[in-house]
């Protein structure tokens, strides 16, 4: 049962995941994920300092709202002359940096492992169980992550029109009155949940790999967005499977084993992808070369 | 006499799309020759491909009778404006020092003649007073000459500039007309990728008509005529009359 | 008074701040070309890149030695930067997405590297740790002698080759116009990165490495319009914030060095966002309120004189 829960959970983040990262890549954004995980650290600490328990709804709210507040701080500062990369990475050392010492500030009051926080391991979710009376709801991590991704989903094919246009051409969309900055929020508030939700289950780096790896692995295959949006969820949730299978005969870190795996299907669709693939590309080439004088 | 750039059978390719194809050509020494053709015709593809950025996908490039490799000293370069952040912590002068670079090779500092010899280039462009002026102040004209001044600094044989009257004001474009009278009488060579038809027959001995071939080459009297122009621009030329030579591109 | 005269008596203390200080110099002077190369986000890559290295050199030669463990990092710090390098370059993939790529799959296999070590050698991993969180406070003379001879090595290299590098920030391909072999001198910068972030991840862990190669860059730019003043100052904002965090954690309880660190460097990344002389917000906002009440005054002048 342990595999099934692990795998099952492992796809729900690779599917959320992968959605987002098709946008966050097409708006030249994808270190955005790394960048929130850190940044949410201060977060988790005010929360558990304020609520004073490891319940996980107030970690979810204050992280939540330290993510989406970093995208606010990262946002302005781009509008006031900070080079992109720059106000991303001051922010989010910043941040972090923030939380490392507020945990050392207050390190009799919290029992917060900072190993724990930022690398939660995917292999013990099936013994976190949610009970709701004397009912057994299985694996809390299930509810959680598979809560953000309907919510995900809901969001996405509700405004998916817009999305898709603020995404690809904004001047466009602002022109035609959508509220630009309000969808790019919007995303940023997405993105903050569910890397918030599924890091404390399965690990920041994972959610970090599974915003990015699938979704350009599917960028390599497509030149359209709705196939985009589908492969990248389809290969999200192979590396969560492939990599599981990986982990066991292995024993490592299972996490880990997905992270990899998402980045052995890039590899090979950066070789062997139909017309974006290095070798269809040298292919063609050759063609060229060879064309008679 | 080897001409300065001899071009055969080139053919450049973009991932699976023919850019340029069956590129044949001659140029003549001495003389200021335009490139015209409409957007996409492999205008500033042609230029990248003879100063050896770009792979070719057949065909040979030979400049003064030998390949690009040994020859880069002989090419000044003026890019367009747009390839450069202009926001970047340097001077107006710094940049036209750079022109010299090539010629100092590695690891040497550029010295008093290298740094009078660029004040030089400033001047001809009409810039010597903004020499010490953030390069993030000057205007889009401004930035042009900048460039020119840059490609001056060079000391080359053969100047390829890529689109330099582009939407620049009056003062720069007298500058650069200035300058390439300068070159036409130091008997360099000179290649302009150029928009505006109006002013083709004023500034250039030699045209080159493209839109991914070479669709006429030849002095500007024999080549700019209504029918190649359509040849070259397809139905984005209105003729707006036939006697003094005025089109427009849509 | 005290404090200072007690806390130097500390045998490390002096070390320690050695340690930063270098490190600040050393990171600030190739963080100016990352930044101006639109690369600011590469330090945290690289340091993230390191793990597998670590782990490997570990695995392979069994040994705590920080020299190997560097080798390793330095290994898989310049495959991690050859990988963003050719992704780029041979796909449609962009800049960024190869950054978070290579950071976050290249992270994944050291984690898995690491629970193969923990397991066939009894859990006992503790001088890996020190590696990815940083450890300044246990820095020691041999340490920094490495230290300091890569800092020299660095900054020895950049004064070298700055006229090199300043074109293939500006413009690259008219360095190749020029001659200059430019894809060499892109993969120099990047090994170049690899070591400083090798240097200091020991002491001082990977985000404290991340913030240091971008924020005391960042920062310098608002003070000067001058490439060769921006790597001194930069340089300069680096070492501050050493000494400053290196300082203020002594007076700290229970607090490391690392984050202390990354926190001056941010205080004087905002002080140069609002305070700096032209490119500063505050003279910014300045100049424009005059320019605007310039503006209404000549309008009204212009409708006077209408009427």
């Amino acid at each position: 049962m342990s595999s099934f829960w692990i795998m099952l959970i492992g796809s729900l983040v690779a599917s959320s995941c992968g959605i987002l990262g098709c946008f966050l890549i097409l708006r030249r954004m994808a270190m955005l994920g790394d960048a929130i995980s850190h940044a949410i650290l201060p977060g988790i600490v005010f929360a558990f300092l304020i609520s004073g328990s490891r319940e996980s709804f107030p970690m979810l709210v204050g992280a939540t709202l330290v993510g989406l507040l970093s995208t606010i701080i990262i946002q302005w500062m781009k509008q006031n002359g900070v080079q992109a990369d720059a106000a991303l990475s001051v922010t989010f050392t910043a941040l972090f940096a923030l939380g490392v010492i507020l945990i050392s500030l207050y390190t009799r009051q919290i029992d917060l492992d900072l190993d724990c926080v930022l690398y939660g391991e995917i292999a013990y979710v099936q013994w976190d169980t949610w009970q709701l009376g004397d009912l057994n709801m299985g694996p809390r991590a299930l509810w959680m992550v598979g809560g953000v991704f309907l919510l995900n989903l809901l969001i996405i094919l509700l405004f998916f029109k817009q999305f898709k246009l603020t995404t690809f051409d904004p001047a466009l969309a602002a022109a035609v009155g959508i509220p630009v900055a309000f969808f790019h929020y919007l995303l940023m508030g997405m993105v903050s949940l569910t890397t918030v939700a599924s890091f404390e289950s399965v690990g920041a780096i994972l959610v970090v790999a599974m915003l990015i790896a699938p979704a350009a692995t599917a960028y390599l295959w497509t030149d359209r967005f709705h196939l985009m949006l589908s492969l990248s969820i389809l290969f999200g949730i192979l590396s969560a499977i492939g990599g599981y299978l990986l982990a066991v005969p292995l024993d490592a870190s299972i996490a880990g084993c997905m992270a990899m795996m998402a980045g052995i299907l890039f590899l090979f669709s950066f070789l062997f992808a139909p017309r974006h693939g290095l070798v269809s590309k040298w292919w063609y080439q050759r063609k060229w070369y060879s064309k008679p004088q | 006499m080897t001409p300065p750039i001899e071009i055969q059978n080139l053919s450049v390719a973009y991932h699976k799309k023919l850019v340029l194809t069956d590129i044949h050509y001659t140029s003549p020494k001495g003389e200021c020759i335009g490139i015209i053709g409409p957007n996409g015709a492999g205008k500033s593809t042609l230029l990248k491909a003879i100063m050896g950025l770009l792979p070719l996908a057949t065909g040979t490039v030979l400049i003064d009778g030998q390949p690009i490799k040994q020859q880069r000293h002989k090419i000044g370069y003026v890019p367009q404006r747009e390839s450069v952040d202009w926001d970047f912590p340097t001077n107006v002068f710094d940049v036209v020092l750079m022109g010299r670079y090539g010629k100092l090779g590695w690891f040497r500092r550029p010295n008093r003649a290298d740094r009078q010899f660029a004040m030089e280039c400033l001047e001809k462009v009409g810039m010597a007073e903004l020499a010490d002026r953030q390069i993030s102040q000057l205007s889009g004209g401004q930035q042009q000459r900048v460039f020119l001044a840059r490609a001056l600094a060079q000391e080359a044989q053969i100047y390829l500039m890529d689109e330099p009257f582009a939407g620049v004001d009056a003062a720069t474009e007298k500058a650069i007309i200035h300058v390439l009278h300068d070159l036409k009488q130091q008997e360099k060579t000179v290649f302009v990728v150029h928009h505006d038809l109006q002013t083709v027959e004023e500034y250039f001995d030699s045209l080159l008509l493209l839109n991914r071939k070479i669709i006429a080459a030849g002095p500007t009297k024999e080549v700019f005529q209504i029918d190649r122009l359509q040849q070259t621009y397809g139905g984005k030329l209105t003729v707006l009359s036939t006697q003094a030579n005025a089109f427009m591109v849509r | 008074m005290t404090f200072f005269t007690q806390w130097f008596q500390e045998p490390n203390a002096l070390w320690v701040m050695i340690g930063t200080t270098l490190l600040g110099i050393s990171s600030g002077v190739l963080g100016s070309f990352a930044f101006l190369r639109k690369r600011g986000l590469i330090g945290d890559v690289l340091a993230h890149a390191a793990l597998p290295g670590i782990c490997l050199a570990f695995l392979i030669t069994g040994s705590k030695n920080p020299f190997t463990f560097m080798i390793g990092a330095i290994v898989s710090g310049t495959l991690a930067s050859l990988v963003i390098i050719w992704v780029t370059r041979y796909s449609r993939i962009k800049e960024d997405t190869a950054l978070g790529l290579v950071l976050s799959v290249f992270f994944g296999i050291g984690i898995v590297l690491l629970t193969q070590i923990q397991h066939s050698h009894n859990g006992n991993q503790s001088g890996l740790d020190k590696f990815l969180f940083g450890q300044s406070a246990a820095l020691v003379e041999s340490d920094i002698r490495v230290m300091g001879i890569s800092a020299v090595i660095l900054i020895l290299i950049t004064f070298l080759l700055f006229k090199e590098l300043k074109i293939l920030c500006f413009d690259p391909q008219f360095g190749a116009i020029l001659g200059f072999p430019m894809r060499f001198l892109d993969l120099l910068l990047m090994f170049l990165l690899v070591i400083a972030v090798v240097n200091g991840l020991q002491a001082a862990g990977i985000v404290l490495m991340a913030a240091l190669l971008i924020t005391p860059a960042a920062a310098a730019r608002y003070w000067t319009e001058r490439l060769d003043h921006m790597v001194l100052i930069s340089a300069g904002i680096g070492a501050l914030s050493g000494i400053l965090g290196t300082i203020m954690s002594g007076m700290i309880e229970h607090m490391s060095t690392g984050p202390i660190i990354v926190i001056a460097a941010t205080c004087l990344f905002l002080i140069s966002l609002l305070l700096a002389p032209k490119r500063g917000l505050i003279s910014r906002w300045i100049r424009r309120y005059q320019f605007q009440k310039k503006q209404q005054i000549r309008t009204t002048k212009g409708r006077e004189s209408l009427e």
